[in-house]
């Protein structure tokens, strides 16, 4: 058997140069990366890896004083220069600190794992120019990626570095809701020592490489693996589905969970797992996986909806007809009869494809075993979910495996399934050494979910006064290979297809099909998004042929919670997506007019348009259990331990929570202490995801806060109205009946550990949807509309979004500053959605092929926030997170039309694909 | 084993005796990679002093093989390097433009160097080192497909030598992509051109990157727009015929047509860009 052994690797040899002003003298190979020789040799981990290709930027460091990608440096070249990390920068003081002030600031941090690489551009910057342009920055910060933000924090906040205004006092007691408090994790994202996935891990670690299949479906058997172990010093074990003691099957929701850790004879996708290599990582990583002893045999593949509808199509899931994994219904009224009275009827098919995550953060983590406990710690949006499947899988009860979250570089949904857990989590259970897992850039996009890519069909009738009569919807869903979240795309999207107006006769039918594809899963928005791009674009027609201007149709047929849903709910008090648009009215009859004007004295090749859409989104789970359990005790020194177990992405979940139980509790915000999701420290907070924490966990913090205040005051033997004031050691109560002092360090404490402590669970009130999908699937519906402004160039096909105008109703604007930055961010993603981004499976597994926009593709985005509040949602809050995505590419594909009259159905409107429609629209004859 | 020789001579001994992997830059060498770590023997060049800094000779623009594009953006340099200039503020952010050196890029031989059409509108030529002395290689033979050139493998490219006489022409760069910043380009062109002092064009280059196996140069166009007034409106000059010599091909950026006519529109908006100012 053919072996390729690390023979040829590069020897060690020792480099002299300089980290942060330090003189080093690492012994490595001097073709090693800089980036890597910082992280693991230096312990410098503040410089994080995106891609180990220069796409990303994370990586850069100043080398003598430039900026650089530290991943495309050699050790070897260092040799005598000075390095500056994020960690060094504080040596630059006070051009660096004043910048940090700013990130934190301006909320220009959110996730944090980009934030290294653009405060070192940025530093790079400001030492030559100390009041750059905004055109220098965009210049200056090209180079670096971010997926959260949308770049306009991050700009707004190096032009403003130059000032250093008084640090803002901390709210006082009951204030902390409604301000802009800075994040409380911010600090360590700004100075580099956040951990991250990648970031922590025991010396005496294995590593970790798991084969993935080639083919997008391939039967397989493996050769002499025991042989192949013995032939390669440094590799411990190789585990495949034998060596999994539980069950070798997970998913997100158990009924439908179809995923095997590994394929047991046959792969259903390419990057499907069926081995993993443990080993030593430096043996792992000069490994010539070509000779891994596997045999695959190519197997016929499905990899279109089509394809897997035919009626002979061979079963991807024995247990699935059709290849059909579910089928989604919501039905009212009669849509065929009302279609047939409508006075106008509009129709249209649209097409999406795969998009990518693409979080700056690679999944990673590591994990090991304590004595009959497994201990994973890696960056995920769920850790309840991971701890309950990772249980199954290695056969074990759930307590005895401990989730510890770390902070998450982006996940954006994706990280709510597992990707390295259950890899490591079987390894360390297997051989009783820690074992550690990062995957790379191609890794992470071959293996983990996608957004869904959709095929739709839409009809909509409207009376000649502009009334929506009827809406009939139906979806096609590409799930890939396994259910992940198939199922709640599936389910969500029916329920949300009309958009935020008054449908009396609807019908939405929705599938999700498999194919031999990547699983699709979880995206901002489940499915939503895509529904958007065709209701929104179709509404657009609707109200053209009817000759109302695009925003009063939309006005006019907005719900205003007195009539039902398509559900048939009403949602009452909270339902402002009419202010939404009344809010925009007069900026968009401003730009269309300014339009019109424009593209009737242009004669060069630009045009310019304005497009409108709105958007309604359900916090929670889909008639679903979602609960949460928040618990805050009063620790004997006197300060607050909140358990704060909402795992925070980068939206701000570790402050709005915070933010919400001191007011709740009426004390100040300086006070907490906060404990993070850990599994073994802190109650189930559910999943960040559905747009629920700061709905669902923000009242569960409510509840817990207000809780503890009861139990504070019973303690003092006094009630409300009181003043509390917790001490050093002891808390005062003061009110009509005098003062009250209480000395906490000689009380008894709980199992826990406080002197009080209090737990409140909040599950949002929903009914199950009938038969024909009605019901009340959530407590609470965000709502939005965004206006996008473009400039298309007719020659070449391309657009420029010069300017997006969002007004949302997030009930109470718990932090103005993180919902500016969710808001921004889902415009950011959207933009992405309508110009630029498609996955295409085998083609885009990097950053340079599959596109995410840049900070020069990121326009002015103004937020106007609506706060009407909801009658459930803690001070009224509701979510915003997914909320802010869904609007954006149908504004800018309104916009596009609007502009030039050509509508794009197949996204997203690249150059090419937005040139063919130009020509494709000359060539058709017009009345 | 990985040599940093700190003189050319040394290099070349080197590569004389040993079949070595050039790393200068690293912004190709490293993503090549992927997740392996280096294999072989690997020449790093970066430390030779004599291959940085442009200099003029007395009929050449001398650029040594490991100029950066951000030091291409810092030098002062005759007007028909605009478009190179332009180009260099293409080359993915300031990380990748402060490590990039020329004669990788031009080794690395992409369809989608943002370094050839402005090179080879100005018939640059390659210099290459070994033990055996040296060669000069037109830019336009040099390359010879994609990412294939004739570099034997004991030759270091030490440096572009652009011939003077034009440096007094407009030249320009226009490099289009699906976003802005950091992009793979769809379609690139240059345009160099140079006008009698009856304003008529006397001297007109146009390259097209992106839409073959390797850059072209648009002999028919150039030779077409010889005489033409030199003024806005020179563009509608370029016709779909002259993009003859490209064959562009379809993929995950955009179709082989829509790369013929952003090509086309792309020149005609550089022609008349140019025109204006030569």
């Amino acid at each position: 058997m053919a072996t390729t052994l690390a023979s040829e690797a590069q020897a060690f040899t020792t480099i002299h140069f300089s980290v942060n002003g330090k003189s080093v003298s690492p012994a490595v190979s001097p073709t090693e990366r800089l980036s890597r020789v910082l992280r693991e040799s230096l312990g410098l981990a503040g410089t994080k890896v995106g891609c180990d290709a220069g796409d990303c930027g994370a990586c850069t460091v100043l080398l003598d004083g430039e900026q650089v990608c530290s991943c495309l440096i050699a050790a070897g070249q260092v040799e005598g220069c000075e390095i500056t990390t994020v960690e060094g920068l504080a040596e630059r003081a006070p051009i660096f600190d004043r910048l940090q002030n700013s990130f934190l600031r301006h909320g220009a941090a959110q996730c944090g794992i980009c934030t290294p690489g653009m405060l070192v551009a940025a530093t790079a910057l400001l030492e030559r120019d100390s009041a750059p342009s905004e055109e220098a920055v965009k210049d200056a910060l090209a180079g670096v990626l971010c997926r959260c933000t949308g770049y306009r924090k991050i700009i707004t906040a190096v032009m403003d570095a130059g000032l250093n205004p008084a640090i803002q006092a901390s709210p006082a007691a009951g204030n902390a809701v409604g301000t802009r408090l800075v994040r409380l994790d911010g600090r360590g994202k700004v100075n580099g020592t956040e951990i991250f996935g990648a970031d922590e891990f025991p010396a005496n670690a294995l590593s970790l490489h798991v084969i993935r299949s080639p083919h997008d479906r391939a039967s397989f058997h493996f050769g002499d693996l025991q042989f192949y172990v013995a032939q390669h010093p440094g590799i411990a074990r190789v585990l495949t589905a034998k060596d999994v003691p539980g069950i070798n099957c997970y998913g997100v929701i158990p009924r439908f969970a179809d995923q095997p850790v590994f394929a047991e004879t046959e792969a259903r996708f390419r990057g499907e797992a069926v081995a993993a290599v443990v080993g030593d990582a430096d043996v792992l990583e000069s490994m010539d996986w070509s000779s891994f002893p596997i045999t695959w045999d190519k197997l016929p593949a499905i990899t279109t909806i089509e394809a897997a509808l035919e009626s002979d199509a061979q079963r991807i899931h024995s247990k699935r007809e059709q290849n059909i994994l579910v089928s989604g219904r919501v039905v009212r009224g009669d849509v065929e009869k009302a279609l047939t009275e409508s006075a106008i009827v509009v129709a249209g098919e649209y097409e999406t494809g795969f998009i990518e995550h693409a979080y700056i953060e690679p999944e990673a983590g590591c994990a090991r075993r304590v004595g009959d406990t497994i201990e994973v710690q890696a960056c995920t949006q769920s850790p309840y979910m991971d701890r309950d499947d990772i249980a199954k899988i290695l056969g074990i009860a759930p307590d005895k495996v401990r989730i510890i979250p770390t902070a998450v570089g982006g996940g954006f949904g994706a990280k709510l399934d597992l990707s390295v857990q259950p890899f490591i989590a079987l390894a360390a259970w297997k051989l009783n050494r820690p074992v550690r897992l990062i995957y790379s850039r191609n890794e992470s996009i071959l293996s983990t979910t996608k957004r869904h890519p959709s095929r739709i069909r839409m009809r909509a009738g409207a009376t000649q006064e502009g009334r929506l009569l009827a809406v009939d919807f139906a979806a096609d869903f590409n799930t890939g290979a396994y259910s992940s979240w198939g199922p709640t795309v599936a389910a969500r999207v029916p329920v949300h297809a009309s958009g935020p107006y008054n449908v009396p006769n609807y019908r939405a039918l929705t599938r999700a099909i498999h194919t031999n594809l990547i699983p699709a899963g979880a995206f901002r928005g489940f499915g939503v998004p895509q529904a958007a791009i065709a209701q929104e674009q179709l509404y657009d027609d609707l109200a053209d042929r009817l000759k109302i201007d695009r925003l009063e149709f939309r006005i006019l047929n907005a719900l205003d919670g007195t009539t039902p849903t398509v559900t048939g709910q009403i949602l009452g008090q909270g339902t402002s997506i009419r202010a939404c648009f009344e809010a925009l009215k007069p900026k968009w009859q401003a730009a269309r007019a300014e339009c019109a004007s424009y593209n009737d004295r242009v004669e060069g090749s630009l045009r310019k348009g304005v497009g409108i859409a709105g958007m309604w989104y359900g916090c929670g789970n889909t008639s679903l259990p979602n609960p949460s359990t928040i618990r805050v005790g009063l620790k004997p020194d006197g300060r607050i331990a909140l358990h704060q177990g909402a795992v925070d992405i980068g939206q701000g979940s570790n402050t709005i929570i915070t933010q919400i139980c001191a007011d709740a509790l009426h004390v100040p915000i300086d006070r907490f202490d906060l404990l993070s999701g850990d599994t073994a420290i802190s109650p189930d907070c559910g999943k960040t995801s559905a747009s629920r924490q700061t709905f669902v966990t923000g009242k569960a913090a409510y509840i817990a806060g207000t809780s503890l205040r009861t139990a504070l005051l019973a303690l003092a033997q006094t009630t409300d109205p009181a003043e509390i004031t917790l001490g050093d050691g002891s808390f005062s109560v003061k009110n009509s009946d005098g003062f009250h002092r209480i000395e906490l360090r000689d009380l008894q404490l709980d199992a826990h550990g406080y002197v009080l402590a209090a737990e409140g669970t909040f599950d949002p009130p929903t009914s199950p949807l009938d038969e024909n999908g009605q019901g009340s699937p959530y407590a609470v519906f965000g709502f939005g509309a965004h206006m996008a402004e473009v400039v298309v160039d007719l020659e070449l096909g391309t657009v420029k979004v010069t300017k997006i105008m969002a007004a949302h109703d997030v009930g109470r604007a718990i932090n103005p500053t993180l919902v500016e930055g969710q808001i921004e961010g889902g415009a950011a993603q959207g933009l992405g959605m309508a110009l630029m981004e498609e996955f295409i499976p085998g083609k885009g597994e990097n950053l340079h092929d599959y596109l995410i926009p840049t900070i020069g593709d990121i326009p002015v985005i103004e937020s106007i926030l609506i706060e009407d509040a909801s009658p459930i949602g803690p001070y009224g809050a509701k979510g915003i997170g997914e909320q802010a995505v869904i609007p954006t590419a149908p504004a800018i594909l309104n916009a596009i039309h609007d502009a030039i009259g050509v509508r794009v159905r197949r996204l997203p409107a690249t150059p090419d694909r937005l040139r063919a429609a130009i020509l494709a629209y000359k060539d058709t004859p017009r009345d | 084993m990985y040599f940093r020789p700190k003189t050319l001579l040394e290099a070349t001994q080197t590569l004389a005796g040993e079949h070595a992997q050039i790393l200068s830059g690293g912004t190709d060498f490293f993503p090549a990679l992927g997740e392996r770590c280096v294999q072989g023997a690997v020449l790093d060049v970066s430390g030779i002093s004599e291959l940085k800094g442009i200099t003029r000779e007395e009929n050449h623009l001398r650029i040594g093989g490991l100029t950066t594009w951000s030091e291409i953006v810092a030098a002062p340099l005759p007007r028909c390097l605009d478009a190179l200039k332009l180009a260099a503020r293409e080359v993915g952010g300031v990380q990748i433009q402060n490590r990039g050196t020329i004669a990788g890029n031009l080794c690395n031989a992409s369809p989608a160097a943002d370094g050839v059409p402005p090179l080879l509108a100005l018939n640059a030529e390659v210099e290459l080192s070994s033990t055996h002395g040296t060669r000069f290689l037109q830019l336009s033979e040099f390359i010879t497909g994609n990412r294939k050139t004739l570099r034997r493998a004991n030759e270091i490219l030490s440096c572009v030598r652009v011939p003077l006489g034009l440096e007094h022409a407009a030249s320009t760069f226009l490099k289009l992509g699906a976003r802005r910043y950091l992009v793979i380009s769809i379609a690139m062109v240059a345009v160099v051109l140079k006008a009698d002092a009856a304003g008529h064009i006397s001297d007109a280059r146009a390259a097209v990157g992106s839409c073959s196996g390797k850059a072209q140069r648009l002999m028919e166009l150039e030779h077409d727009l010889i005489g033409a007034r030199a003024r806005a409106g020179i563009g509608s000059i370029a016709q779909e015929r002259h993009l003859s010599p490209l064959s562009p091909i379809s993929d995950v950026r955009a179709t082989a047509d829509y790369r013929l006519s952003a090509a086309l529109t792309l020149l005609a908006r550089a022609l008349d860009n140019c025109a204006g100012s030569c």
